[in-house]
Formats: C-alpha cells, structure tokens, sequence
C-alpha cells in the first residue's frame, strides 16, 4: 500500500492490526473484471446505462461482496457516479436514461419493473458528493426517512436519531442543539448528519458518491474514519477521485475508463500490481 | 478596456440604479402622502354640535343629557339669526311691492344655504332626508358653506372677449336696511359658538354602515366586502394555482401540450381585467347560475380565474428554485414522489410561493372591473358569511368609483371618497407587511 506515515489513518490501523478482518478469499481470489467470489451483495453482469443515444457505462460485470467498502475510482465522465447512482436507482430522475444487462441486489435484478423503487432506496442508502441537508431542524433531519416509513411516538424516533446520530460520529456534537437548523453546521458535520440521515433508515448497502471532495482534509478524515466503523455493518460503494482515499478506505477497487470496467480487484493488490497497464498509467498519475 | 474607462462605467452604472430607485421612492411617496393625509380627514376631524347630534339620532352614540346641553347652548347662540329671520319676514309686509319681490327672491336664494349650513330653522318641518335634518357636521366643510351664506355668486359678462366671469356678491348688502343684515356679522363672529367644533377622532368610520348615500357614517359594508371578496378569491386561487404548479414543475413533461398550456397561462395573464369581469357575468352568473343574482361567490370565482396565473407562474418560480439536492436526498431516503414535495419542496419553496400569494391578494383587493358586473353595489348592509353565497357586497374599488363619478352630490362626500382610497391602499399595504413578515420568519427558520 502506498500510505505514508503522514497519512495513516485509522482504516489503516485497524487493518493492519486485525488481520484477521479479512476473509482468506479475498487474497486468494483472481484479480481482474471476474471479481472476487463469495456472497455478492451487489452484482453487475454485461450491465450498460444510456443517456439517449450516449453510453455511459458499457457492459460492466462485477461482484460486490457483502460488508465490504469498495471504492470505485477513475478520470473525471469516466461513468463512475452514473453507475453509482445506478444500484439506488437515482439515474430515474434524469430523463433519458435507460439501462442493459443486469444490476442485481441480493440476486433480485433492481430494474425489473415490478421493483418498489421506494423501498428499493430504503435499502440502499446514499451519500451524496455535497452536504446536502434539509433545511430543517438536526432533529427532523435525521427522523426524516424513519418517520416516512414508520409511524413511532417521539420517544422511539428520539431513540432512533440518536442512534444514528452516534453511528455518524455526530452525537456529542450536536446533542444539545437538536432543533437547530441543520444548515446552521459546518461542512464537514453536514456531510456526518446525512450519513445520519441516510443510516437512520436502516440501508444495507450505503453509496458514497465523492462524499469528502467538498470538505477539508480534517472532516474528511473523520468521514474515512467513520467509513472505516461501519464496514462491519454495511455493503460501503464510494466514488472518490482521490486514489489515496481509496487505497486507505477500500478492501476493493474497481476502475472504470471511459465508461468500460477495467481492472477490479483487492485494493492492496490493484494499487501495488495492477495488471492492466491503463491501471498502472492512472494511479501512478500518469492521465486522469 | 482601460481600467479607467471601466470604473468610470461601473460607476455611472450604480449612479443609474440609485437615481431610478430614489426616484421611485419619490413618486410612491408624492403618490401615499397627499392619499395619507386626505384620508385621515375621514377619521380625525373638526366635528361640530350637528355631528355629536347625528351621531346621538342616527348611531345612538354619546352621552344624550351633554347632547342636548351643547344643543341648548348652540340654540342659544343662533337665536339672533332666528330673531332676525322672523323680524325681517315681519316688516318685509310693509315694504313697496318691488322691493318686497326683491327681497323675497334673495331670502329664497339664501335660505337653503343657510340651512344647510346651521340645519333646518325652527319652525320647519323635518326633512325626510337625513342631509337635510342637520347643519354642518364638519368644521372644514360649515367654513365652505358659510361663504355659500356670505356670498352669492353672479356673472359677469360684460367683456365678452373674457366669457362669463364669477362674481362674489355679498348677501349683507342685499339686505342692507332689513332686520337681517346683522345676522350676517352675528354669523362671522359667532359661527363657532354655534357649530361648536371640536376634534373629533371617529374610528368607527371602518366599521360603521354608510346612513344616506354615504352622507353620514362609515364604510364598514365596503370594508367587510372587500375582505370577503380578497378571501374568497384566494380561497379559489390558491390551491388550484399551488396544484396546478406542482404539477407542472414536478409532474408534467416536456410537451407541445404543457408549453402551450404555459403560454396559455401567460397569456391570460395579459388579459384586461373588464374581460375577466364580462366573462365571470357570461359564465358563472348567466350559464352556470352560481347565485340568483351578483353576488361575493361569483365575484370570488372571477378574481380568482384574474389571479391564477400569477399565482401559478409565482409558485413554478418558486418550485424551480428550489435546490434539486432537496429533491436527490428525499429519494435517495426513500421517500415517495408526494412525500417529497409535500415534505421537503413545498416548505423550501413557501417563502416564494407566499410572495406571489401576496400580490394577487393586493391584486384581487384592488380590482373594480371584475366585481362590477359580478358582486359590486353602491350601497349595502354588511353581509353574514352565509349571505355571500347569494348577495351581492358594496367593496371599496367599485365605491371609490362610484362615489367619485355617480354620486349626486360628489362635492360633499370628498372625506369619505379619500377615506375609502386611504382604507384600501393602508389594507393592501397591511395585507403586504404581514406576507413580509410571515415570508422572513420563513425563510429564517429555512437559512438556519
């Protein structure tokens, strides 16, 4: 891995102090598009997004494994968040947009036509690239989702926001300010309060698209902190354009050109010996 | 560009905004003052004897022994001019035929004047009309009718390149010699002792019904009229305008059928409101008989279908403007599509959304063409909510109107036509601070 001691972060440390996290198929699985095996949790197969006459992504296959973090890198248009935004459906808003192949979640291909898009995005929670709070109270922020889906008295949706409020590293900040304004927050705690918003519904999956690119390198540090919490928990996708965050965040990574999957693989592994030489040119800097 | 020639545009630039704006600034206030001042004159005022006796008989207001005291004491000064009347009706028997007529055509001339401006003399029977019955009841207005007692008017057209030429005549001098010509300088002097004016605050001029083809009282018909048509208006409006937006902003796509219903909606925005007024007869009244005659639901449902555009194309900025992150995250949550804009879009796009609520409220209180053929008459009691369904209202922009152009006596209502234009403007204005108001809180709880 190519960290220095300046930017060890804890993903790092927990890492290398427990080895064991990792399951022995990961390291002996192939590297490369075929992806490693085990229990997919989110699989792609020959799956391709449109808009209007543009192919965005083109016939990506891969197999992502259940609680993991892995982190989807490559050049800026290289369709990386469109696939993204693809596993929670969020390419339906754009007019336009249409898909072939299959994206699959627990098996269950996500664009059949019989699928509850709504309860579809109750399982596969989001991130967004700019903190993108309510302008509501911290309070009606966080109990926004559970309250759509669950009735429950004040007393339970107190429970339940601090929950998530403490699972986003953002309680002790925020705990005696409940009612105020959310927008009223730092960059960096805005970004902790939708991941707060997004994990008080309860996902399985959790998309990251670029989640620190608007924040400083200390919030962003926290989040990769947090990222790094909740890998035990939660199916972690995240877009990012700074590989050094996905060398330290993610267990796999996926890079895409021009809309094309090139290499997937173990993090560690596809950062010290990539086998595509398109893989070596990006993340030794050399385009991108 | 030089970096001189840049400044020097920057800054006439500014120079420009600043003059337009100062003088808009100028004509809404040359426009609000002389409004402003006028129409205080119908709340604040000299009021004499004769009012605090009017108020007493027609509104059984103040305290009726002190009335009758001040109308002793009023009696008491006038009586000289009562003497003098009568004495001078008594010698006018021994006068030569010619004079005599003389005499008599002058005193017929100016015995109206005199009544109207002290009230009928005793011995008179008592007038039908409530005008009639009192002198004065307004300092301002008794100082103008005293020089109608002073003074006649004559014509001069003895240079005929000049046309016709006023001549104020003394009546003293028509007199001069009778037992009347002192009443004349016992009126000069002693006018006040008799009229007794004394500043009078009548703040039940918004709520008090007009007595007399608004001769005496108040506006309350008109000012209840008002609301109710303004209300009953946005009660139409507004949800159908909000409805109508969400689904164009949020709902409907991109096709020849909703850019055209859009430029229908501009276009009716243009359309002259006598229009709007003639169709709301043609279709609610005469096709669709909402009431048996105009009344405030017909001349509801016509300014709502004046203001719905500018309610729709208001609420679609507003709705537009809201930032699509809101939108993103309330599905990335899982919320529905109404969930989401009952949730998250429409409280973001309230403070834009009640702006253009706003203007149409200022609109339908204003508008006179619509209600004329639909819900307007000159004179009318205060109605019960359940009476709007079916009567028609007097409403302050038709009896500004009415008053200023129909009324048989223009001249002597002035106070109450400036009390009306000041009533309205002052409730727009109010209607339009509280939006503001309501509009800042909003939008401060939204910022954080």
């Amino acid at each position: 891995m190519t960290t220095t001691p300046a930017t060890d972060t804890a993903a790092d440390r927990a890492r290398d102090t427990v080895p064991t996290a990792r399951p022995a198929h990961f390291a002996a699985a192939p590297a490369g598009p075929a992806a490693p095996g085990g229990d997919a949790h989110v699989e792609a197969e020959g799956f391709s997004i449109f808009y209007r006459a543009t192919e965005a992504v083109k016939g990506v296959s891969l197999r992502i494994p259940r609680h993991r973090v892995t982190a989807i890198i490559g050049p800026s248009g290289c369709g990386k968040s469109t696939l993204l935004r693809a596993v929670n459906r969020m390419n339906d808003l754009i007019p336009g947009c249409r898909t072939k192949g299959a994206l699959r979640l627990d098996r269950e291909d996500v664009y059949d036509p019989r699928v509850d898009v709504v309860a579809l995005r109750r399982r596969v929670g989001m991130v967004f690239q700019k903190p993108n709070p309510f302008p509501k109270s911290i309070f009606d922020n966080v109990a926004y989702g559970p309250r759509l889906h669950a009735g429950g008295g004040r007393r339970e949706m107190s429970d339940v926001v601090e929950r998530s409020l403490r699972k986003a590293a953002l309680w002790d900040e925020v705990k005696d300010r409940l009612e105020q304004n959310a927008l009223g927050l730092s960059g960096g705690q805005q970004q902790r309060l939708c991941l707060a918003r997004a994990l008080a519904v309860e996902p399985e999956v959790l998309l990251m698209d670029e989640p620190t690119s608007a924040l400083d390198p200390k919030a962003t540090a926290r989040i990769e902190d947090l990222i790094d919490e909740l890998r035990s928990t939660y199916t972690i996708l995240i877009v990012t354009h700074n590989m050094q965050q996905a060398a330290r965040v993610s267990d796999l990574t996926a890079f895409l050109y021009e809309g094309v999957l090139i290499e997937f693989g173990v993090t560690n592994r596809l950062f010290t010996k990539p086998e595509k030489k398109q893989t070596e040119d990006y993340i030794t800097g050399r385009f991108g | 560009m030089e970096l001189r020639t840049r400044h020097l545009l920057d800054r006439s630039f500014s120079a420009v905004g600043l003059l337009s704006i100062a003088a808009m600034a100028l004509s809404l206030l040359v426009l609000i003052l002389p409004i402003a001042v006028r129409g205080a004159r119908a709340f604040a005022f000299r009021g004499t004897a004769e009012w605090r006796r009017m108020q007493l008989e027609l509104f059984g207001r103040g305290d009726a022994d002190a009335v009758r005291a001040e109308q002793r004491r009023a009696a008491a000064a006038k009586q000289p001019v009562v003497d003098a009347w009568a004495a001078f009706e008594r010698e006018l028997e021994g006068r030569p035929d010619a004079e005599r007529r003389r005499l008599q055509a002058a005193a017929r001339s100016l015995r109206p004047a005199l009544a109207e401006l002290l009230g009928p003399l005793p011995g008179e029977a008592e007038p039908a009309l409530p005008r009639n019955r009192y002198g004065q009841t307004r300092w301002d207005r008794a100082l103008v009718k005293w020089q109608a007692v002073k003074f006649r008017t004559e014509w001069d057209y003895s240079d005929p390149a000049a046309g016709g030429k006023k001549v104020l005549v003394p009546r003293a001098r028509d007199f001069r010699g009778t037992a009347l010509e002192p009443a004349f300088d016992h009126l000069e002097r002693h006018l006040a002792e008799i009229l007794r004016p004394r500043w009078t605050f009548y703040g039940r001029f918004l709520t008090d019904v007009a007595k007399d083809a608004h001769f005496f009282g108040g506006i309350g018909p008109e000012v209840l009229g008002t609301l109710y048509l303004t209300l009953g208006a946005m009660l139409f409006a507004v949800p159908i305008g909000v409805l109508s937006a969400i689904y164009l902003v949020e709902y409907a796509g991109e096709n020849m059928v909703i850019s055209g219903l859009r430029t229908f909606i501009s276009t009716l925005a243009g359309v002259p409101s006598i229009v709007f007024g003639l169709f709301g007869l043609a279709f609610f009244l005469n096709t669709l008989r909402v009431s048996p005659s105009k009344s405030v639901l017909a001349g509801s449902l016509t300014l709502a279908l004046l203001i719905l555009p500018t309610v729709i194309r208001a609420s679609e900025e507003a709705l537009l403007a809201v930032p699509r992150t809101y939108k993103e995250a309330a599905l990335a949550l899982g919320s529905g599509r109404w969930a989401t804009i009952v949730k998250v879009i429409l409280p973001a796009a309230l403070p834009g959304i009640l702006t253009g609520i706003v203007i149409s409220m200022g609109r339908a209180a204003g508008e006179t063409a619509p209600i004329i053929f639909t819900a307007a008459v000159s004179v009318g009691l205060p109605l019960t909510p359940a009476q709007t369904l079916t009567e028609p209202t007097p409403a302050l922009p038709w009896n500004i109107y009415n008053l200023c152009t129909e009324h048989e006596a223009v001249d002597e209502i002035r106070h109450v036509q400036y009390g009306m234009v000041f009533t309205l403007v002052a409730l727009v204005l109010l209607l339009n601070l509280a939006a503001i108001g309501f509009r800042a809180r909003i939008a401060r709880n939204l910022r954080g």
